[in-house]
């Protein structure tokens, strides 16, 4: 399998080689019409990340009363909160919050499920045996749960929250990664590698991990929408980032409630921005596994 | 001649039709007997003592059931000095130079006997049938006045430091009941006033001390039917309520609902008429549009004060410049004017409650720091003061409780006005527990967000807050100031109230301004809404009071409806 996917890389490399970026691109938007779209969404959302200063109309932060609670129009095109903000710049500034949180919680979480998954695989045995169980433990609290658990200890704020989502993501990543890394094992060059005297360490970061890159790149896309999601929801129950941060979900908890009758605006935009970040990380990373699977490329 | 004769008809007519009207204003004002009235609590009680108590929780579905020794004028409750009799006789003039209140006790009060749905077990039973229909005596009111006074080891009392200048409690007889002072205090009576005295009876506190923390036994306008926590509450008429012709309900029943979305929508159903702690502006909007004339609004101001509270042990805040220029950044009079619009704020006030005597008038308000009526002049001497401080960039966590309204909203809303001077704040929030274990024990924040909520409007007691912390027991600023003890003293020793005006405007522009220990944000702003058919009940300044529901009676169609 490993072979397989080295070879499948090497004609990747070669056929990137031989035609333009734009070709294949645009092979690839073909072939993958939803990952497109899924991607088209993530750039635009980190676009709108990086450039917020230059994007955003208006301030996010800055109280401006005179204008509370306005409906969209031409001044404010998404409207206003009770604060006189407005909604699209503290949207488009959100997205920082939302991107951070996700990119930062789903790489870390993921890469160390992806060296605790690999090493539980090569030391096998009762090593193996004990880390799955507790791996197990983990696995047994749904998401949303956990994190609420870690982030009920940790207190709230940006960093407790990465925190909060990281730890769950860490054995979900681990169990998938030690499935591959399962087969990697029985593959003789790791018997070699062996022979050779390499450290456990070296076997396993540069022997073991590079081959499997594949279900670890998948895992961070899942995780990046899963992420934002947890962070909203987090954040909508009062346990995230806090005011006057420009954050999804906290722009769902300060509305939704109290004006979702006079001001559905307030609810409506952050609830749609967190549907589209999440769909689009989604299809990103369905694409994404359809491309470095071989299996599935192949069919 | 048929001018004249025409002039007299219309005279007539318009006689006979104010007299009409008039006549049939007073009968829909008649109290009417029967019903049950449906409230929603906005939260769960955490016991049925409320001398160990600080919260409406405790209050709203339990005071039905007490009597107390004397209360604010259920009729007048708005006035915060109107206080009158519900167990005494009549408002007893002090002697002994001020130092000594003889009551006298009324007669023919009787305890509870056992309701006939009532659901409590057998023990509960066998006390109610000791004690249950024997005579409410001076012993009671000894008894409870001693439990809250002096508690005996083991039983706490929330409110033991308002009664100081209370020396001794007798009961020469069994109508007769003493209070000796150790010095003449304009304090005591609001004190003695507050809700949560509710008069237990001495036999059962005789029996256990704690019996009343999860039991029911009273004397008030209600007899206790069935308490289920987290749920609801019901209850019955008392027949032999003491005060003629009331409670004019049948019955009550309140469902606890912590989410005021759920309350709003408890109101809106018809599950409930009424919830007596307060709704925000855009729900009484909302609601208003909703029902139109079948919701009656009732607004006031609110005996409650938001603080915000520098750490004055912590470094750049131990310095009186750098508390004076977070004070004057903020707008309170802007902020009334808009906030009021989202949140449960709006009077602007400083340390004594707005509508109150002793409180500032606007003008002597605006001399201090933080109220100037020119906002643009403070911020900019805010900016020296940073400057002068060497804090120019200064930058802190404001640490806020967990709760939207109003403290989240006014939290949000301050950070906004720091920004303007140029600090930078990023918000910490914890909930209820741990929110007060940072304040109390921990002490480690920067600038936290604090609340002084009171149920009777008593200034010389509420204003304590800004005593050392040595002997105020909840300012947690972390300073001591003996020359604001002094003044508090001499306010809380003269019954002159010229003097302690005098003496409170020297208290307040000293803890506002000259030190700007911690600082009044705005006050809040009650608006209770309730069905237009429930009548008699008069909105106060603190959403403790006035909740015996003994005035309140149901007007068609809500009565039949109740009835069903």
């Amino acid at each position: 399998m490993a072979v397989s996917e080295v070879q499948v890389e090497a004609a990747v490399e070669g056929f990137a080689e031989r035609a333009p970026l734009a070709t294949v691109v645009l092979g690839l938007i073909r072939r993958q019409p939803l990952g497109a779209a899924g991607a088209l969404i993530v750039i635009i959302m980190i676009l709108m990340a990086a450039f917020a200063e230059f994007v955003a109309p208006y301030d996010p932060i800055a109280n401006n009363f005179e204008d509370m609670l306005l409906a969209p129009g031409a001044k404010y095109w998404l409207g206003t909160d009770e604060f006189g903000r407005d909604i699209l710049s503290r949207l488009i500034y959100g997205a920082r919050t939302a991107l951070f949180v996700g990119f930062v919680a789903a790489f870390v979480g993921a890469t160390s499920g992806l060296v605790l998954g690999v090493a539980s695989a090569y030391f096998g045995g009762r090593f193996d045996l004990l880390f799955q169980r507790v791996m197990d433990v983990f696995m047994a609290f749904p998401l949303i749960i956990l994190a609420l658990a870690v982030v009920s200890i940790l207190g709230t704020g940006i960093q407790n929250v990465i925190i909060a989502i990281t730890i769950p993501f860490i054995p979900n990543c681990a169990r998938v990664v030690r499935s591959n890394a399962l087969a990697i094992r029985e593959i003789p060059y790791i018997d070699a590698a062996r022979a050779c005297g390499f450290s456990h360490a070296r076997i396993i970061l540069r022997h073991m991990v590079p081959n499997v890159m594949a279900p670890y790149l998948i895992m961070i896309t899942a995780f990046v929408g899963q992420a934002i999601l947890l962070e909203a929801s987090l954040s909508y129950l009062g346990l995230g980032v806090q005011e006057p941060t420009p954050a999804w979900g906290l722009m769902l908890s300060g509305g939704a409630e109290e004006y979702a009758e006079s001001a559905p605006w307030i609810a409506v935009f952050p609830g749609i921005g967190i549907s589209l970040a999440v769909f689009g990380f989604n299809l990103f990373g369905d694409a994404l596994r359809d491309v470095l699977d071989p299996k599935l490329r192949s069919r | 001649m048929r001018s004249v004769i025409s002039k007299s008809a219309i005279a007539l007519a318009l006689g006979v039709t104010t007299a009409l009207w008039v006549g049939g204003a007073a009968a829909a004002e008649t109290p009417k007997r029967g019903g049950t009235l449906l409230y929603v609590i906005p939260s769960n009680p955490p016991s049925a003592d409320a001398h160990r108590e600080t919260t409406f929780g405790t209050i709203h579905p339990f005071a039905q059931f007490y009597s107390v020794l004397i209360r604010v004028n259920p009729d007048n409750p708005a006035s915060p000095t109107d206080i009158v009799c519900d167990l005494c006789t009549e408002m007893p003039k002090p002697t002994n130079g001020g130092k000594k209140y003889t009551f006298k006790i009324r007669k023919g009060v009787t305890w509870h006997k056992t309701a006939a749905g009532a659901k409590v077990s057998e023990d509960v039973k066998k006390v109610y049938d000791q004690v249950g229909g024997t005579p409410l005596t001076a012993q009671d009111v000894k008894a409870t006045f001693d439990r809250i006074i002096f508690p005996p080891e083991g039983v706490k009392s929330a409110r033991k430091g308002f009664y100081t200048m209370v020396e001794k409690i007798s009961a020469p007889d069994d109508e007769t009941l003493v209070f000796d002072l150790k010095y003449p205090s304009g304090a005591f009576i609001p004190a003695l006033a507050a809700p949560y005295n509710f008069v237990y009876s001495k036999k059962v506190l005789d029996m256990d001390q704690r019996w009343v923390e999860k039991n029911v036994l009273g004397s008030g306008p209600f007899r206790f039917v069935e308490w289920q926590p987290g749920a609801f509450i019901s209850a019955e008429r008392n027949p032999d309520y003491y005060h003629e012709g009331k409670p004019y309900l049948d019955g009550t029943e309140a469902i606890f609902a912590k989410k005021y979305s759920i309350n709003l929508q408890a109101l809106r159903g018809g599950r409930a008429y009424i919830q007596f702690r307060g709704f925000p502006p855009k729900m009484r909007d909302d609601l208003k549009k909703a029902l139109g004339d079948k919701l009656t609004v009732q607004e006031s101001a609110w005996n409650c004060a938001l603080f915000m509270t520098p750490n004055n042990k912590k470094p750049p805040f131990d310095d009186v410049r750098v508390r004076r220029a977070l004070t004057l950044a903020i707008d309170r009079w802007g902020g009334s004017k808009y906030l009021s619009k989202i949140a449960i704020v709006k009077p602007v006030g400083g340390i004594v409650f707005p509508d109150h005597p002793l409180a500032a008038t606007k003008e002597e308000l605006e001399q201090i720091a933080g109220y100037w009526p020119d906002i643009e002049k403070s911020r900019a001497e805010a900016r020296r003061l940073l400057k002068e401080a060497g804090q120019e960039d200064l930058e802190f966590v404001f640490h806020n409780r967990a709760v939207d309204m109003p403290y989240k909203i006014v939290g949000t809303w301050m950070i906004d006005q720091w920004a303007k001077i140029g600090v930078k704040v990023t918000q910490r929030v914890q909930p209820t527990a741990p929110f007060y274990a940072t304040l109390r024990q921990k002490k480690d924040f920067d600038v936290s967000m604090d609340f002084n909520c009171q149920s009777i409007v008593n200034p010389l007691i509420d204003v304590s807050k800004f005593n050392s912390d040595d002997i105020s027991g909840n300012q947690y600023a972390g300073y001591q100031d003996r020359v604001l003890d002094d003044m508090w003293e001499k306010m809380n020793r003269t019954g002159d109230v010229a003097e302690q005006r005098r003496i409170m405007r020297a208290f307040e522009k000293r803890a506002l301004d000259e030190k700007a220990y911690q600082f009044v944000t705005l006050w809040w702003y009650r608006i209770i809404l309730h069905r237009s058919d429930v009548k008699g009940w008069k909105i106060s300044p603190s959403h403790y009071l006035n909740v015996d529901l003994s005035n309140i009676w149901l007007e068609e169609p809500l009565r039949s409806e109740s009835l069903k």
